[in-house]
């Protein structure tokens, strides 16, 4: 057990390293970052006093160790545009990105499961078929389209909703929608193939043959234990969701994570374009490391393999 | 004589019965639309009615044909700059296709290779390549995307290769499985006693027992990499205006929406849709068709 958490570890450490050396790389050899800070026509005495301030004329990886030293302090660097570091702007958008994720995430697994249950109940019929049509739609339709869509029915057409920004519960409503849309078609698959594995199990025959009431042998037996590969799904996808936003976030101008990435782009603000990625990266593999490790306490067959 | 014409009638009509056989859940309209977008893009230049890049200021945001103050001459409406909807889209399709298609090749060559490579030799090399492979698929893939999209700069062929580096995980983790497998059987073994070197093992005996696990992949992947792109492009690190690509298309129609000029977002995004639901289509029926083993993927 030991062993095996010792090596999960260690490749996730070895994800942060090769996710820092591939943002590092990209950042320094695919152009000179000064020439992103100075005005257009700046003289070669400016761009060298910039390249010294910010160590850009020492070895790569002297650069590098320094790079990777604050990342260490947590410090993500300073914000050419707000002029404040990064990491509290992030941490300021943050509860945002984390608000939106979890009503989106409630809204899939809202629509996901029941729908996957009766997919799987019907299989073969009707709702099936139904259900199938929804998760094609789900997973071929692209989030930013759906939120214009939205914002096209529901606020200019409608006037019901608010088209942008946040606030109140009604702010919330269509980016939930939007982004819960494409994750409620991955839930409601996962449901139906695992409620229909749980179905063809030896103890739902039993629980059958005892004389339970279908429904009774759904909502008690089968139920219960195809939930647990949903949620942990679902646990991973809440982390993804936080750093897929970006589009949705641009879309209703939320101001979250994503939105700061977007500004980050259009104010060729790097710092905070690198802090986004590398903040997401390293909340990725943490979930990632998490449910490993999980995993592998609940089911020991997971620590003997490779 | 009837004898002799029923003998000569009977094996084509026997032949298109099997066809049709093979072929009972083929997805035909997905094809077709798929097709009939390439034939689109292909043949651009000679469909579209006006000059996808330049438009005349004076009519601008005309609604489509069929509203009042819209005119046949723009069939679909025009944008800001007063240029034809329906040509961009046209233009459009050649973009997506090209995108897509290209960007599926790459990541599936790349992918493909990398997982024959690891699967086939093992060991430290195998170890390396996994472990990369892990790492990729850790990362949040359009994060990352959008992030090497912002520091290069916006071009079509940034894109392509962007799309390929973020993807080619995918096919590689699938393949090298595959391999893992067929590297025990005998005709494999066969070559190895026969004296085949190991680069001609992969590439003689190897690759055309995983190429249709690879060309599933592929078309999976297409509505993927389309809706990548679209994204990408809607955010202002993907194709650069004043190329017409759908996802620019609706980036520049967001201001539009505001005032009911609907059509600036409905036609790109139905467009969009279309095309990697048809992707999807048949990318979902290949899989059982060609490649029992990936339907649990």
């Amino acid at each position: 057990m030991k062993q095996y958490i010792g090596r999960r570890v260690g490749y996730s450490l070895l994800s942060l390293f090769l996710l820092s050396l591939t943002i590092f790389f990209f950042v320094r050899v695919t152009g000179d970052p000064a020439a992103l800070l100075v005005e257009p026509g700046a003289s070669e005495a400016d761009i060298a006093a910039i390249h010294h301030q910010f160590g850009l004329d020492r070895p790569l990886w002297v650069q590098y160790a320094i790079f990777m030293a604050s990342l260490f302090h947590g410090d993500l660097g300073q914000s050419f545009y707000y002029r404040m570091p990064v990491m509290e702007i992030y941490l300021s958008r943050l509860p945002n990105s984390l608000i939106l994720a979890v009503v989106a995430m409630g809204l899939s697994l809202l629509i996901g499961i029941p729908s996957g249950i009766l997919a799987a109940v019907r299989v073969g019929r009707f709702w099936d078929s139904a259900g199938k049509v929804f998760a094609l739609l789900g997973l071929s339709l692209p989030s930013f389209w759906v939120g214009l869509v939205l914002i096209l029915v529901f606020s200019v057409y409608l006037g019901w909703l608010p088209s942008s920004g946040a606030g109140t519960p009604l702010h919330l409503i269509m980016p939930a929608f939007a982004l819960g849309w494409y994750f409620a078609a991955a839930h409601m698959r996962l449901t139906r193939s695992s409620m229909l594995e749980v179905l063809g199990s030896e103890y739902v025959k039993l629980a059958r043959i005892k004389g339970l009431p279908e429904s009774l042998v759904i909502a008690k037996h089968a139920f219960k234990n195809a939930l647990i590969p949903v949620l942990t799904l679902a646990g991973i996808n809440l982390v993804i969701m936080v750093n897929v936003a970006v589009v949705v976030e641009t879309v209703f101008a939320w101001p979250g994570i994503g939105r700061l990435l977007y500004e980050g782009i259009t104010f060729r603000d790097f710092p905070v374009v690198q802090g986004v990625v590398i903040m997401g990266g390293a909340m990725i593999v943490t979930v990632n490391l998490l449910v490993d490790i999980l995993y592998a306490v609940i089911d020991p067959r997971i620590r003997l393999e490779r | 004589m009837s004898t002799q014409a029923e003998i000569i009638a009977l094996p084509p009509r026997l032949r298109w019965r099997r066809v049709s056989l093979r072929l009972g859940d083929f997805p035909l309209i997905p094809t077709l639309i798929l097709l009939s977008v390439a034939l689109v893009a292909i043949f651009a230049n000679v469909l579209a009615p006006h000059n996808p890049e330049v438009g005349s200021l004076a009519a601008r945001f005309r609604p489509p044909f069929w509203q009042t103050g819209g005119s046949t001459q723009y069939f679909l409406g025009t944008d800001q700059l007063g240029r034809d909807v329906l040509s961009r889209l046209i233009f459009g399709a050649r973009v997506s296709m090209i995108v897509g298609f290209t960007a599926v090749i790459f990541a599936g060559v790349v992918g493909t290779g990398l997982g024959i490579i690891s699967g086939y030799l093992g060991g430290w090399v195998d170890q390396v390549i996994m472990r990369l492979t892990d790492t990729w698929l850790a990362l949040p893939a359009l994060t990352f995307a959008i992030f090497l999209a912002a520091i290069v700069g916006p071009s079509m062929w940034n894109i392509v290769i962007i799309l390929g580096i973020t993807y080619w995980t995918r096919y590689a983790r699938v393949i090298r499985g595959e391999v893992l497998s067929l590297k025990e059987r005998e005709f494999v073994r066969l070559a190895i006693v026969a004296g085949c070197s190991k680069w001609t093992i992969m590439r003689r005996h190897i690759l055309p027992n995983v190429i249709n696990s690879a060309i599933v992949l592929g078309t999976l992947m297409l509505g993927v990499v389309i809706i990548t792109e679209a994204t990408l492009s809607f955010l202002g690190v993907g194709v650069p205006p004043p190329q017409p690509a759908w996802g620019l298309m609706l980036s520049d129609g967001k201001q539009g929406l505001m005032v009911g000029r609907w059509w600036l977002t409905i036609f790109p995004g139905c467009c969009i849709m279309l095309m990697v639901l048809s992707a999807n289509l048949l990318g979902d029926w290949l899989r059982v068709k060609l490649d029992p083993q990936l339907r649990q993927l």
